[in-house]
């Protein structure tokens, strides 16, 4: 479905149920605490190179996403770092994702930062095929674990 | 991540026909365009067609037309086709911690290599590919 009023901007208070239902959505799990640290982190205070951006189609949220920039992290240079997209279901395939990236990588480009990560689970098709349809390959960080476990 | 050859060639014909998915081409036209063997990528070309990927068209100027869907299909939808279950517990040592040990890490990059694949669709290769083959798509979606 092709969307030819979006727009986007950067989120406000009044956003956060319908973000938290958006991620209900995706992920199975509300996550309230966590949405309203995010908003007091993110959009009711104003940091240099964080972002939190809305989608609105016919003047209903559409999407979100949320990234900012981190410094020097095991000795990468500065990088935007994207860590939530979401879409509401009813309106995917319609360059809404598209269109929050190339808002946020725009928002990062004037930061000064010339590359955007980001880390997906790899049993998560749908948000790796996203990204990888924008461009995005493998970089050259890997991520690695270990249980903490008591053994 | 090593590819067999059936693999390669099922991913060079589903690929060229997903490019346009309107076109037909023969097993010949394929294996003259990538230089391989159309002995056997007609084996291959007999595979797709029965996943569904691509279809036959009989007649003049018949040949194979792709037929799923640019969107959907990931390289990984190809390439488990071909290639066979990876090695496990059937392994010759296996029951040995040092050939588990190197199992696992053998299973580790399998896994890494498997998601990969498994995130990039037909379209998504096709938009980064040369222009020659982005034009045959862009007119047919």
């Amino acid at each position: 479905m092709q969307h030819s009023e979006v727009t986007i901007r950067d989120a406000a208070a009044g956003d956060i149920q319908t973000v938290i239902r958006l991620d209900e959505i995706h992920t199975g799990l509300a996550k309230p605490d966590y949405w309203r640290e995010m908003f007091a982190a993110y959009v009711t205070a104003a940091h240099f190179g964080r972002f939190f951006l809305i989608a609105e189609a016919a003047g209903e949220v559409a999407g979100f996403i949320v990234g900012e920039i981190r410094t020097w992290e095991f000795g990468s240079p500065p990088c935007g770092w994207v860590f939530a997209v979401n879409v509401s279901p009813d309106c995917r395939e319609g360059g809404i994702g598209s269109g929050l990236l190339d808002a946020i990588c725009a928002r990062f480009r004037d930061c000064g930062v010339g590359t955007v990560r980001t880390m997906i689970s790899r049993n998560d098709p749908l948000n790796l095929a996203f990204f990888r349809s924008q461009g995005m390959t493998a970089g050259p960080y890997i991520e690695l674990e270990k249980s903490v476990e008591p053994v | 991540m090593r590819l067999q050859k059936s693999t390669e060639f099922a991913l060079y014909a589903v690929l060229e026909l997903a490019a346009d998915p309107g076109r037909q081409m023969s097993t010949a036209d394929i294996a003259v365009r990538y230089g391989i063997s159309a002995h056997h990528l007609a084996k291959v070309m007999r595979q797709l067609v029965r996943a569904g990927l691509i279809q036959s068209v009989r007649g003049v100027g018949g040949g194979y037309r792709f037929s799923g869907n640019v969107k959907r299909v990931t390289l990984w939808d190809i390439i488990e086709l071909f290639e066979p279950e990876a090695p496990g517990d059937g392994e010759a040592g296996y029951d040995t911690p040092i050939a588990r040990a190197l199992y696992r890490v053998r299973a580790e990059i399998d896994d890494l290599a498997r998601a990969t694949m498994q995130s990039i669709t037909l379209k998504s290769l096709l938009k980064f590919a040369p222009a020659e083959t982005v034009e045959g798509l862009a007119r047919t979606l």
